[in-house]
């Protein structure tokens, strides 16, 4: 559904992300992991039409996505959840909401979408009224997820959704994204917090330095010794391992 | 119904008023109108999108040089209609190519549109035609040129409240309010920009081609003097530049004060428009519809 290839991102002569490749299939949540600076972002940006790569290819569904902007992208089912509450801080909730839902492949099953997106959050139902500025981070990042879903998207690209959120609202987000991965949406998401990642995604990708430095079905990384060390903060593993 | 019939009761009330002021009470209440038209202008597209613009006199000076260069070889209806074509392209152009700037970067530019404007004048002026300074004599009365700023002015506050309640006003909004997730969210940013810019300048330069006749001597250091843009955008933000009568409420009072600051201080009254400069940003950010409101809110509050 999605493959990059060989994707080269600098900012200046710092390179961000160096030769990546990815490849999502539809229906997969595919997690990409790593450490502050790593170039997740970059990556993710860079699909997002956010970042402009050096070199490389970027295609979803055979259609290159490079050069294309980002309003048309929404079009194209691909929807961005940027890092650090997407949402319109000015406007209430509802309005934010259905704001999401402007391109057209959205609009006239925005009543229908809106009611899902209520049911996955019902919190946002009880405060639909409530100035988006004013909600804690938790309640703002459901927003910002809610507001992606409404514009109908076939992916959902998701940047740092646990970001700066208490650890009990980082498990109401990351339940939340259980719920929208069962109705069947593809998923890319970007993290720092890898056991809650892992748990949930089909796929991994491990992001060091700019280079992806491992792959694979998300239970295997979760096994893998070098991915505990690195990842997930677990025991150092003996030296002759 | 009376948020309707107020405005335009007030609308007539100012059309007769210059039945009952003396010359010198007209030529105030042509000033006062202009810059209610200059900063509703202003605030059509930097109110919610946030670009503080300084290319106001950019757009007003080319209006004003437009009626000082046409006004003998065309009809005065079609010096005006010129104006604004002329506006419109030159905001189209800047616009396509600049509104990817944001913050600082887009107010330096704007100011030195302003700057850029003036010299291309002033180097075609001496060079090619030989002369630095045009003269505006129109058959026209100070009256008529204040009815024409009425209505412009009118016309202006009337758009605004229609772009409000529009499509293009919430996509505006949206815009100030995070121009990342607007793009992602489906926004034409490029294009939904380009159109308030456009509406903004074509309106900025109507209002310097309408007034220039009143200048009667016209050369770019008087139409292109950046005093304009930077009393616009205090008047603006002083009234509250997201609010539909804001810009109008600020403008006003300012008028009145630098008028009198400056026939009483000619020397020194740039120091006390920069001190106001300051003390608008500091005390009222969001202007005084905004702190009105704060204010109201507190009173509910320990009542």
């Amino acid at each position: 559904m999605l493959e990059v290839e060989n994707l080269t991102v600098a900012y200046g002569k710092h390179i961000a992300l160096d030769n990546a490749s990815i490849s999502v299939q539809a229906g997969q949540m595919v997690a990409i992991l790593g450490a502050n600076g790593a170039g997740k972002s970059s990556l993710l940006g860079a699909i997002g039409g956010r970042a402009r790569p050096q070199s490389g290819v970027i295609r979803y569904n055979g259609q290159s996505l490079l050069d294309m902007p980002a309003h048309k992208l929404a079009e194209h089912g691909i929807a961005l959840v940027p890092e650090g509450r997407g949402i319109f801080p000015g406007l209430s909730v509802e309005e934010n909401l259905r704001l999401g839902a402007i391109p057209k492949r959205a609009r006239e099953g925005a009543t229908e979408t809106l009611a899902e997106v209520f049911n996955l959050f019902p919190k946002l139902a009880e405060r639909r009224g409530q100035i988006a500025g004013t909600m804690s981070g938790g309640e703002q990042q459901m927003v910002a997820i809610g507001r992606a879903l409404m514009s109908n998207p076939e992916i959902l690209l998701l940047d740092e959704p646990s970001l700066g959120l208490a650890p009990i609202v980082v498990k109401e987000v990351f339940s939340a994204l259980t719920r929208i991965r069962a109705k069947g949406l593809t998923i890319v998401i970007v993290e720092q917090n890898a056991r809650a990642t892992l748990a949930l995604a089909d796929y991994v990708y491990l992001v060091e330095v700019g280079r992806i430095t491992g792959s694979g079905p998300a239970e295997e990384i979760k096994s893998n010794p070098s991915v505990e060390r690195a990842f997930l903060g677990g025991a150092v593993a003996p030296v002759n391992a | 119904m009376t948020k309707l019939i107020i405005p335009l009761l007030a609308l007539v009330a100012l059309a007769f008023a210059p039945n009952f002021v003396s010359a010198y009470g007209l030529g105030l209440l042509i000033g006062a109108a202009t810059y209610v038209t200059l900063a509703s202008a202003w605030a059509l597209f930097s109110g919610h999108t946030h670009y503080v613009s300084l290319a106001t006199v950019a757009f007003y000076g080319t209006g004003a040089y437009c009626m000082a260069v046409l006004n003998e070889a065309l009809p005065y209806w079609a010096v005006l209609l010129c104006a604004g074509g002329i506006g419109a392209t030159m905001a189209a152009l800047v616009g396509l190519s600049t509104l990817r700037l944001q913050g600082v970067y887009f107010v330096i530019f704007s100011f030195g549109l302003a700057e850029l404007v003036r010299q291309l004048i002033t180097w075609y002026e001496v060079n090619v035609t030989g002369t630095l300074g045009r003269y505006i004599f129109l058959d026209i009365s100070a009256r008529d040129i204040y009815w024409q700023m009425l209505a412009l002015g009118a016309a202006t506050i009337a758009l605004t409240a229609w772009i409000h309640r529009s499509r293009l006003g919430m996509a505006l909004r949206v815009i100030g309010d995070d121009e990342a997730v607007a793009a992602h969210s489906g926004i034409n940013l490029a294009r939904v920009k380009l159109i308030a810019f456009v509406l903004s300048a074509v309106i900025l330069t109507l209002a310097g081609a309408i007034t220039s006749p009143r200048y009667v001597y016209v050369e770019p250091a008087i139409v292109f003097n950046p005093t304009v843009s930077f009393l616009t955008v205090i008047m603006a933000l002083l009234g509250g530049a997201n609010r539909l009568w804001g810009p109008a409420l600020g403008a006003v009072p300012l008028f009145l004060v630098f008028e009198w600051l400056s026939t009483n201080f000619p020397d020194s009254y740039p120091i006390f428009m920069g001190l106001l400069f300051i003390g608008v940003v500091f005390l009222l950010p969001d202007g005084i519809l905004a702190g009105i409101e704060k204010l109201r809110a507190r009173r509910k509050v320990q009542s």
